[in-house]
């Protein structure tokens, strides 16, 4: 097992900055267009953070033209240029899976008052 | 067969390609292997190496197979098994095979003793369909008819029927190497390999080619 734990901690990226669950963040994905690369942000707020190690993803969800979206990402992906913490967000659970239902407002995270 | 070295199943784990792409893959420890013995057409009539794997404390080898580790003076080993290389001959008693007789993107095919299933019934053993759960059907899980009444008057064999099922040697063929560690000995094959964690696996050159 210790063997599987080494081979996955060469993957793992520590240039990512830590975020949690109700933060908004923005991500930057490369995309690929025939032979150019550029960069895609994704901004929203994070859903969950799902599994360990090397193959932890979280979900970032945004309304986009009044249509929710989703994306999953791997966490240590190679295709994640890089991540900005827009927001901080004050939450009460681990997944928050009730924003699906609500709209406009109601689907707001309060921002986490950091403290001084 | 050109290349072949028995392994250790270790675990899975996942890898990301340099553009970005998740690869499932098995870890295994391969080798070091140790030949025993070298098999000649003109002394046993057919041509093979026999080599160790994974070694052992003196007190769980016996007599006859501490004997044959001492004519070859090479260390105890858990497994020995036959290679059938087609160059045999080039190696001699107590040289190594080790994991990088194999690079990236080469395809082997990989046998072991998969995982006991115990007494299976139909529908896991061999994939056949369920009756109604429902309206009255009493028939869930049942094997069905066996065949025909009178005439012949008898089941016939190989009628698919529940059983022991796993614990049987499975090769799975074609599969790819996606690295190499040849400083640790491990293989990292794509996909998912028989047994459980630590069984003993037997890697070899594809027949697919």
């Amino acid at each position: 097992m210790n063997i599987i734990k080494t081979l996955e901690q060469e993957q793992l990226r520590k240039d990512l900055p830590e975020f949690s669950i109700g933060d908004t963040v923005r991500v930057f994905v490369k995309v690929k267009e025939g032979t150019r690369e550029r960069l895609q942000a994704f901004e929203g707020t994070v859903l969950q953070r799902n599994g360990g190690g090397i193959s932890e993803t979280f979900t970032v969800r945004r309304v986009s033209y009044g249509v929710g979206v989703e994306r999953t990402f791997p966490l240590h992906s190679p295709r994640i240029s890089h991540i900005e913490v827009v927001r901080k967000g004050k939450v009460r659970r681990a997944k928050l899976y009730y924003l699906r239902d609500r709209v406009g407002k109601a689907a707001k995270v309060k921002e986490k008052q950091v403290n001084r | 067969m050109q290349k072949a070295i028995l392994g250790k199943k270790l675990g899975m784990t996942q890898i990301f390609t340099e553009d970005g792409l998740l690869i499932p893959v098995t870890v295994v420890q391969a080798g070091p292997c140790v030949v025993t013995q070298v098999k000649t057409k003109e002394k046993d009539g057919y041509q093979a190496l026999q080599v160790g794997f994974d070694d052992i404390r003196e007190k769980l080898v016996n007599k006859p197979l501490k004997g044959h580790f001492e004519k070859g003076n090479v260390a105890y080993k858990r497994y020995l098994r036959e290679l059938k290389l087609e160059d045999a001959e080039k190696y001699s008693v107590g040289s190594e095979i080790k994991a990088d007789i194999f690079s990236e993107g080469d395809r082997v095919d990989v046998s072991g003793i998969s995982k006991g299933k115990g007494f299976a019934g139909t529908i896991k053993r061999w994939n056949q369909h369920r009756g109604p759960m429902s309206h009255g059907s009493r028939y869930h899980r049942r094997p069905g008819s066996l065949g025909p009444g009178t005439s012949p008057g008898r089941v016939f064999k190989t009628k698919k029927l529940p059983g022991r099922m796993g614990s049987d040697r499975v090769t799975i063929a074609n599969l790819e190497v996606v690295k190499v560690d040849a400083e640790h000995n491990l293989l990292l094959i794509k996909g998912a390999l028989p047994g459980s964690r630590g069984t003993m696996l037997t890697i070899k050159e594809t027949v697919k080619n």
